[in-house]
């Protein structure tokens, strides 16, 4: 018998796996109603007040049903000013969040893995220590011309973010061979920025994108501190709309935020989706 | 189009840099990893690394790549020292362990990587890690991602990615270790015809003898941070200077014997002393005999009796047990069909000279 190359066993070997199979043979679907259960209250826990909450922004005074609260929504007073500074907000919030927790994860992982640990504790005290503790204490050490500024409190945001991005990232970094991929790319000659850019980025994107969008998600429904720091963000323009008119405005405003969190989450997904589709088309 | 340097086997000039490690040490608490090491290899040599697990050559080796500082000691690549260089500046091209290619890059943009970091133009990237992907056979592989391709293709593209920089030193950080046998074979040929071909000068880690014999120029075994030995494979299996290569490299029984003037007797027979660790020693010691220094004859008053057999295709290796002491010897398998456990044997020494070394427990004989 004529020796078989090693290309041909690599080439047989693609050849019998049908193209981006996982490998992994299919588990035919068996149906228990227990799991059927779970799903059918943990959907209704979430639907039921969400639910109520669009039927009550389409209901009008005469008991029937309308779409006014949504279409007078941009010209509320105060809406538009709001809406405009929740985005900058947000959007200054990821990008602070990402400058300082990429750089701060990526080299946790690679300097100092055993202080991931103390990582895991000081993520979480945002969580723990109240709001208001936070704005009464740290506010108070700036400047006056920086707390004139809304921008502060996107400096807080990152704080109460952190546990949410770091937690993103680690899985990201965790998923990958970050020291060897590192590694190789400074032996090939590149630096520390070229290695961040072309490198570690690419390769933890899902994370980084479900960590901006839990951080848009957290900016777009925070009440306290642009509360108590007296600026009026999407969350305090519906809590005084709510003060001065019948309701229906706030909740369609209030629906209107939940929606639009939801699309960016689907975009930022399917984004992800297209573009590996691209790349294995690319490849095939 | 850019062409790869070539230096055919025949040519005698070799293009690769010479490497110096002079004295290095590293510790890691209270652990040191290197030792001391001093270690010179010539421009175009396949230096191999080799020791078991802890040994300190893979320090040895990032510590080449730059990936390791040093507590004290010099790295000299072509007579400059690299000690303080950044690893991505030392043009040194690694093949690592574990898969190592970028994820979110094709084959030809990982082989590219390098030189777009050099900010060579693209047109001349595309056409050297096209001809790079295709010296290592995967041309046809070009546009395929890590995960569309094998542990062994993933390894050769890494090899052609480490080498498209044309790196003064290549490094191989058991590049084969994850691969199947076959595979292995197959790509360990490769590596060393392409090192020949390009002349580059190579440092191999690994703990696997076989590879070392049947790729490296010299190799140099490694014990607790330092060098054992630094021979050829030949040398180093022939002619082992410590018993600690003996053991390591190839497989020896040790047999206790007393030494007196540079002589054992063994078996019944007087036999000359290896030069070597033990050259010196008298009195109560341990001959180190390789299974092919030693062989039997089937004889009912013979001192020892066969209490195994493995069955290694030409050759049979039976282990015959001599008192409380088990000694290896390899024979013919045609012959060793006809010797059955518990057969009684003669054994009686075939080679020219046997290594020694001091005495050591039986109980730390692996064979036991």
């Amino acid at each position: 018998m004529a020796p078989v190359s090693v290309y041909e066993v690599d080439r047989a070997e693609d050849e019998a796996v049908p193209p981006f199979s996982t490998g992994k043979p299919r588990r035919r679907f068996h149906f228990r109603w227990w799991r059927f259960l779970i799903l059918l209250i943990v959907g209704a826990y979430i639907l039921i007040p969400l639910y109520a909450g669009i039927k009550f922004s389409l209901q009008n005074d005469t008991g029937g049903f309308s779409d006014l609260a949504y279409k007078s929504l941009p010209s509320a007073p105060g809406f538009t000013a709001a809406l405009t500074l929740s985005l900058k907000l947000a959007i200054a919030t990821a990008v602070v969040s990402t400058l300082l927790m990429v750089p701060t994860s990526v080299y946790v992982h690679l300097h100092m893995p055993r202080f991931r640990r103390v990582m895991d504790v000081v993520t979480v005290l945002p969580i723990v220590i109240p709001p208001i503790v936070l704005i009464l204490g740290v506010e108070g050490e700036y400047p006056l011309w920086a707390r004139a500024s809304p921008y502060l409190l996107s400096f807080m945001y990152v704080i109460l973010a952190m546990p949410f991005v770091y937690r993103s990232l680690d899985a990201g970094l965790s998923a990958i061979d970050l020291k060897t991929l590192t590694e190789a790319s400074r032996s090939l000659g590149g630096n520390w920025l070229k290695t961040m850019w072309n490198v570690i980025l690419p390769n933890i994107r899902p994370a980084l994108l479900s960590a901006t969008v839990l951080t848009l998600a957290l900016v777009f429904g925070e009440y306290t501190m642009a509360s108590l720091d007296l600026w009026v963000t999407i969350p305090v323009w519906i809590v005084q709309a709510g003060q001065t008119s019948d309701g229906h405005i706030q909740v369609a405003a209030s629906m209107m935020g939940l929606i639009g969190t939801w699309i960016l989450l689907i975009l930022v997904v399917s984004l992800d989706r297209s573009q590996s589709r691209r790349s294995r088309r690319r490849a095939s | 189009m850019t062409q790869i340097k070539e230096n055919p086997v025949s040519e005698s000039s070799a293009v690769g840099a010479s490497v110096s490690l002079e004295n290095l040490v590293r510790t890691y608490g209270k652990v040191r990893a290197l030792d001391g090491l001093t270690l010179s290899i010539e421009p175009g040599e396949f230096m191999a690394l080799l020791g078991p697990s802890g040994c300190g050559k893979t320090t040895a080796l990032r510590v080449l790549a730059g990936f390791e500082t040093l507590d004290s000691g010099r790295v000299v690549v072509d007579g400059i020292e690299l000690s303080d260089v950044a690893a991505r500046k030392r043009d040194m091209g690694m093949v690592f362990q574990s898969y190592s290619l970028f994820p979110n890059m094709s084959a030809l943009n990982n082989v590219a990587f390098g030189l777009r970091m050099r900010k060579q133009s693209g047109s001349v990237r595309r056409a050297k890690a096209a001809e790079l992907l295709d010296m290592v056979g995967l041309g046809d592989q070009q546009a395929k991602y890590p995960h569309q391709m094998s542990g062994g293709q993933q390894q050769r593209v890494a090899l052609a990615r480490a080498l498209a920089i044309e790196p003064r030193v290549l490094l191989l950080d058991e590049p084969l270790s994850a691969l199947d046998a076959m595979v292995r074979a197959e790509l360990r040929d490769q590596i060393r015809s392409l090192q020949q071909r390009l002349a580059i000068t190579t440092v191999f880690v690994t703990h696997d003898q076989e590879e070392v014999l049947s790729m490296a120029d010299r190799v140099c075994v490694m014990s607790k941070g330092h060098i054992e030995q630094v021979a050829s494979p030949a040398e180093l299996y022939s002619r082992p200077k410590t018993a600690f290569v003996a053991q390591f490299v190839g497989i020896s029984s040790r047999y206790p014997v007393e030494a007196s003037g540079q002589q054992v007797g063994l078996f019944g027979q007087t036999c000359p002393v290896r030069s070597g660790e033990g050259y010196s020693l008298s009195g109560p010691v341990d001959a180190l005999l390789r299974p092919e220094d030693v062989t039997l004859e089937v004889d009912p008053e013979g001192q020892g009796f066969v209490t195994r057999k493995s069955f290694l295709g030409a050759m049979t290796r039976l282990v015959v047990q001599v008192g409380e002491i088990p000694v290896r010897v390899d024979v013919r398998s045609d012959r060793a069909n006809d010797i059955d456990l518990g057969t009684r044997v003669r054994l009686s020494i075939v080679a020219r000279d046997v290594l020694i070394a001091a005495r050591r427990p039986v109980a730390d004989d692996p064979a036991n």
